[in-house]
């Protein structure tokens, strides 16, 4: 009865002890949550859907412009040994700004995605809550997905309101309807390493006015809708697009 | 144990299914059931007996058919609807279909609406439509040789209220699913389209000519709308100011809800305002009649010229297009029909 009794306070107290905080005598992995927030600015100013339908930011190239819809889709978002497949980010509707992962290994992870979707992964007509909300590309133009619908206002060389769709997709060579060439315009965003210590935000900083800036200054007057079946305006994008993010605080 | 405790007991609605098109589940998130009123055989049969009974209006000479005719795709063929006094709205009634797939749940051309339940509290006592008073209609509806015993087979309760009614009425309306169009049959391998047809969806898909896909759907959202706000340039200044006089934001002034271009044979006029008597009309202002305002959507192309400019040919093709989504069974089903 006494080695009974001795065994059983032995058991309660190495369970009672074990516990995840106090890993003296035992090693569990510890896993966190992670919340990557994506954040807006524009050279640095922050924006948000109140900032939208406003002339308030100015281009590389100097013209003066409105934003009035912005939403992009991430896909393959990785952390850790994690892959979340896809995010449609709304800055106006305010939704989808945050990817929650949980179970992360503490430690040091790498962070990744893709800006749109990479060819394999860009289907026509297969994901039915981009369907809903009509982020479809033609099938004339090969179908699958935009990677981002960016519409707005900019004023023109006569200070004139003019319309700008700086709509991105896979791009796609037309001059031939017969024989379409295409070019996968999605890239990857590759963040780097990420310290994790406990359950953390993680910060993606997302600069807007990079998409007119960096390599090719944009000029709007030029460039300004019908942005999709243009071939080379798509590969200036996706150029663009690549220092668009970066990696902000981690709290 | 008192008399409705036992009632309850004895009445328990038969749970129903949508039948919902094969697009539709392909293509589609699921429709919006909310959970505090889910559809049911005696909820749907009441809320369809309520839409078509004067007995909402004040003096009971007109139901929610009245404006929203079942020939008509649900709505009716005036450019502004008629109350009971013979008083007339300044909107054109919306076609009523495919409402459950709405998933923002904001109705009515401005938005003011959210939910297809409120959405049928307003028309009861406005004054220029069915002009009465719940106090009175819930009245009339207890006091019915009918009403209470259909309101205990689909709610388990003998009590009427507005809330209940406006349950009923919008279990009836998410059953009104039209996918059976032309297109959708050519969609589904079943049919073909003329050439004029395809070029027309081809004109409707281009980005440089027509450019409606990207607020009307496309052949991978059979909703053929985005169920969104956009001021599609009808004016330059603003007597109704839509989105905007319910945000009270300026930015959204202008902004009406785009129907869906579903049924368009049947629901003539056209726009918020019923404006355009026929298709061309609506064609026309897309290709060269666009007018210039601060909140115009940037999806609306060279508006300095007008528009899109399309080429008569291109716009008869279009106008072929459109046609193919006019859904016959649905205008016929008789389940939808008193």
């Amino acid at each position: 009865m006494k080695k009974f009794a001795l065994i059983l306070i032995s058991s309660v107290l190495f369970f009672t002890a074990c516990n995840k905080n106090k890993l003296d005598c035992c090693v569990f992995p510890e896993t966190v949550t992670v919340t990557l927030k994506f954040t807006h600015n524009w050279d640095g100013t922050p924006i948000t859907a109140t900032d939208f339908n406003d002339f308030k930011f100015t281009t590389e190239n100097g013209e003066l412009v409105s934003i009035e819809k912005l939403r992009y889709l991430v896909s393959n978002i990785t952390l850790d040994s994690q892959i979340k497949n896809y995010n449609l980010i709304n800055i106006g509707e305010n939704t989808d700004l945050e990817i929650n992962f949980t179970d992360i290994n503490q430690g040091t992870n790498n962070l990744k995605f893709t800006f749109g979707f990479a060819d394999a992964d860009n289907t026509d007509g297969i994901y039915q809550d981009l369907n809903s909300v009509s982020f479809n590309v033609p099938e004339m133009m090969g179908g699958g997905y935009h990677f981002m619908q960016f519409d707005g206002k900019y004023k023109d060389t006569n200070n004139e309101d003019a319309s700008f769709n700086y709509h991105a997709i896979r791009a796609v060579d037309m001059s031939d309807t017969n024989n379409l060439i295409f070019e996968d315009t999605s890239f990857e965003v590759d963040l780097g390493t990420v310290e994790i210590t406990n359950n953390a935000i993680v910060e993606v900083k997302v600069n807007i006015a990079e998409w007119f800036k960096n390599p090719n200054t944009w000029n709007l007057n030029e460039l300004n809708t019908v942005l999709m079946p243009n071939f080379e305006a798509q590969k200036m994008m996706s150029a663009n697009g690549k220092t668009v993010f970066s990696l902000g605080d981690i709290n | 144990m008192n008399c409705s405790s036992k009632e309850e007991e004895i009445y328990t609605p038969i749970p129903y299914n949508l039948e919902i098109p094969t697009l539709f589940t392909d293509k589609l998130i699921a429709p919006i059931i909310p959970t505090n009123n889910p559809l049911t055989v005696e909820g749907i049969a009441l809320g369809k007996k309520l839409f078509f009974d004067t007995i909402l209006s004040g003096d009971e000479t007109q139901s929610c058919a009245s404006c929203h005719n079942p020939t008509n795709a649900f709505t009716d063929d005036a450019q502004f609807s008629n109350g009971i006094d013979g008083d007339f709205g300044t909107r054109n009634s919306m076609p009523l279909f495919n409402l459950a797939w709405n998933f923002d749940e904001r109705f009515a051309w401005d938005g003011k609406e959210f939910s297809l339940e409120n959405q049928a509290l307003e028309p009861v006592s406005n004054p220029t439509e069915m002009n009465s008073d719940w106090k009175t209609v819930i009245e009339k509806l207890q006091n019915h040789t009918e009403y209470p015993t259909l309101f205990l087979q689909a709610f388990g309760t003998l009590t009427i209220d507005s809330t209940l009614v406006t349950k009923a009425i919008a279990q009836y309306e998410r059953t009104l699913i039209s996918g059976n169009s032309k297109f959708d049959q050519f969609l589904l391998g079943e049919t073909t389209l003329t050439s004029e047809e395809q070029n027309g969806f081809d004109i409707f898909m281009d980005e440089a000519r027509g450019d409606c896909f990207h607020c009307h759907g496309s052949n991978n959202n059979p909703l053929w709308t985005d169920n969104a706000f956009h001021n599609n340039g009808l004016d330059s200044n603003f007597s109704d100011l839509g989105l905007g006089a319910i945000t009270g934001d300026p930015a959204d002034n202008g902004k009406f809800k785009s129907p869906s271009i579903r049924n368009l044979a049947f629901t003539a006029p056209y726009m918020h305002d019923g404006r355009f008597a026929t298709l061309e009309e609506v064609i026309n202002h897309y290709s060269e009649g666009l007018q210039p305002s601060s909140t115009i959507d940037p999806l609306m192309k060279k508006v300095n010229q007008g528009g899109v400019n399309l080429s008569s040919k291109d716009k008869a093709d279009l106008k072929a297009f459109l046609l193919t989504l006019s859904d016959f069974d649905f205008i016929n089903n008789t389940d939808f029909k008193e």
